[in-house]
């Protein structure tokens, strides 16, 4: 029977299914961090159990680090604790941590793939939304909350429910400017954010084909944004050229073994999807959020629906999103000033995200009136940046390149957007209240958000694509 | 954590807004602790006081307006999206809610809430709008969540239901909310298949 990509590697991981029921999930790969993890570990120890296979579990510290002087103690009393306690239960528990300091430190869903640790066929999952991020590898990859946490912890397996399946092919070829952040936010602004609640999505078709590992992590990781379970990618030799040779990636007759399964793992040419949109790429233009879900973004040269355009229902949800970015219906957000500009995030701070900035900032100044902050995914990802010289682009830029961490596209360590201010952020999220208290977030590509780095305003990349293509 | 879900009278309270995300619910910066309890003072924390002040309650929103009250929150649809912190989860039930009604909630947070014996009932959006029309006419209305039945009811002066809307759950959680039974226990007595399935597993 022909079946999808997910079917395939879902039933080689199910332990048993109860009657009427879930399944009993094996997970092969879990990965931790210290801001949902403690109370898990506190559960085991009420149990007097142990970490059931601490080999199959990797730790770092990411959302709750500062992002400057990681070499000292941490300051702030409750992080430093927490940062602590991860480091304690990992001991006791036998866990692999990265922590600050150590060469694999960063964002879990960036040192999971630059280290070979994600890799396609395999279930992964951790106690963070944008664990979808990893299924750009062909893997089934989802967050989860503490009580789960708890579950793979003791058990290694997870309860769960069989997912209903969508794919969206994107088709074509994107156009000057366009990159895999704007493939996501438009779809994002055509099937809203919860369009994909209860659905695995696979994202298929020559656009997705034809980016890079970096690219298509992108799109996974805000397939969360769309409700989706998870987001995957059949893998294919961009995905086996990406992986080989990384630390923890298969070697020799290992790599041959893992290489001819993983040439297995794509949807049947009659699988049955549940629903499936398809998408032009040609459609797709620089996208910008206005309002303070993923969902509500538009095309660059387009304008916040007017009042007329929004559903009655919707209204006064809409009109309260507005009234929190300080936005009038049918405005357009090309010219808008921006006081902060945010490079990070586990959707858009690996290395191809740093090199694209740093290619349309080279030679360049940023606007007197804006602060640019840069935080790249991983110790790797710095490392490489410095390598390659990209920190001095920034630093000549007037750019400020900071370690790696979540920082401000959570704003839970201290980089925090203050309140009433504009931030261009290549995140993911634009809540209410998610860069700091009051802050108001437009989500954008790295080009887009370097161009208003540069400029001071929210811009139209495609306007100044030549200079961004010569270097 | 109270476990067991029994029936549940009370009044309820309506957060009639749409799309409202986990960081919302509790925002980040209240995730710093490393237990599950009291959270639920932070509920709602940037929706109820301005400049992050207690002394400074928005009045308007309904968690401060002494009107309304009661074990159940009513909130328009997709409510718990966003980010997988189960803190969301804590800070509700930490508030004295056993139930949350939507027209639709986010997976994660539907997960956590059951794993919390918050149980989330999806109505129809046309039952939703009318149990807002119930609570804005009468702040006192009470509502019944029999979780038995799979039945939530708007119910009248005299006790009795007087519209009523089923709800699904799946078999495996009912039994375990209406026994207080949790996924950790059932896992860990599968222990001995989880390990025969790893002699066969190759990662």
């Amino acid at each position: 029977m022909a079946k999808t990509l997910f079917e395939k590697i879902w039933e080689t991981h199910v332990v048993k299914t109860i009657e009427d029921g879930p399944s009993v999930l094996y997970i092969d790969k879990h990965l931790i961090h210290e801001v949902t993890s403690p109370q898990a570990f506190n559960g085991l120890n009420k149990r007097g159990i142990k970490v059931f296979r601490p080999k199959q579990v990797v730790a770092t510290v990411d959302h709750n680090v500062p992002t400057i002087d990681q070499h000292l103690p941490i300051k702030e009393e409750l992080s430093r604790v927490q940062v602590e306690t991860l480091k304690k239960n990992c001991e006791e528990h036998g866990i692999e941590l990265y922590g600050l300091g150590h060469p694999f430190q960063g964002i879990v869903h960036i040192i999971g793939p630059e280290l070979g640790i994600t890799q396609p066929g395999m279930t992964i999952v951790c106690g963070d939304s944008h664990t979808s991020t990893h299924g750009a590898f062909g893997s089934i990859a989802f967050g989860i909350g503490t009580s789960e946490v708890e579950m793979v912890m003791s058990t290694q397996c997870l309860m769960q429910s069989m997912p209903k399946l969508m794919r969206i092919n994107i088709d074509g070829k994107l156009n000057e400017g366009v990159v895999s952040k704007d493939i996501v936010l438009y779809i994002l602004s055509q099937i809203t954010a919860s369009g994909a609640t209860g659905y695995a999505v696979e994202f298929a078709g020559s656009a997705i084909r034809a980016l890079s590992m970096e690219a298509r992590m992108t799109i996974c990781n805000m397939s969360i944004e769309m409700g989706a379970r998870c987001g995957m990618i059949a893998p294919d030799e961009t995905t086996f050229t990406y992986m080989k040779g990384r630390k923890f990636a298969p070697q020799g007759a290992d790599w041959d073994k893992k290489l001819a399964y993983w040439k297995t793992l794509f949807s049947d040419t009659d699988a049955h999807f549940d629903s499936e949109i398809n998408i032009k790429a040609e459609d797709i233009e620089p996208m910008i959020t206005y309002g303070t879900n993923p969902g509500m973004g538009i095309g660059i040269s387009g304008h916040v629906p007017s009042l007329n355009e929004v559903d009655d229902k919707e209204k006064a949800s809409f009109e309260k999103s507005l009234a929190y970015m300080g936005l009038e219906p049918g405005a357009a957000i090309k010219g808008k000033k921006v006081d902060y500009v945010f490079i990070g995030s586990c959707t858009n701070a690996r290395i191809e995200d740093l090199r694209m900035v740093a290619g349309f900032v080279k030679g360049k100044q940023k606007a007197s009136d804006v602060q640019v902050w840069v935080v790249p995914g991983s110790k790797q990802v710095e490392k490489q940046a410095i390598e390659e010289g990209i920190d001095k682009i920034f630093e000549e830029a007037g750019f400020i390149l900071r370690q790696p961490g979540c920082s401000a596209c959570l704003g839970m360590n201290e980089d925090k957007i203050p309140a009433g201010k504009y931030c261009i952020s290549t995140s993911n999220r634009n809540f209410e209240g998610r860069q700091g208290p009051n802050a108001r977030t437009f989500l954008a590509s790295p080009l887009t958000a370097a161009l208003a780095a540069i400029t001071g305003e929210v811009g139209d990349i495609r306007d100044n694509y030549s200079a961004a293509v010569k270097n | 954590m109270s476990k067991k879900i029994v029936t549940i009278h009370s009044s309820a309270v309506p957060v009639n807004i749409e799309n409202i995300d986990t960081d919302q619910i509790i925002p980040a910066r209240f995730l710093k602790a490393t237990s599950r309890d009291g959270f639920g003072k932070n509920l709602f924390r940037d929706w109820r006081y301005n400049n992050d002040d207690e002394a400074q309650p928005k009045t308007d929103f309904p968690l401060n307006n002494p009107k309304y009250s009661g074990q159940i929150l009513v909130a328009a649809k997709n409510f718990g999206c966003g980010s997988s912190r189960e803190h969301a989860a804590w800070a509700i039930k930490d508030a004295g809610f056993d139930v949350v009604i939507s027209s639709f909630f986010a997976d994660i947070f539907k997960n956590n809430s059951l794993n919390n014996f918050l149980l989330p009932v999806t109505v129809s959006e046309e039952f939703l709008a009318k149990v807002f029309a119930a609570i804005e006419a009468d702040p006192k209305q009470k509502l019944e969540v029999n979780l038995a039945e799979q039945l939530v009811s708007l119910v009248d002066k005299d006790g009795n239901r007087a519209v009523s809307e089923p709800f699904d759950i799946s078999s495996y959680k009912k039994t375990c909310l209406l026994n207080g039974y949790d996924d950790i226990d059932y896992l860990i007595s599968t222990k001995a298949e989880i390990e025969q399935y790893e002699t066969t597993h190759t990662l």
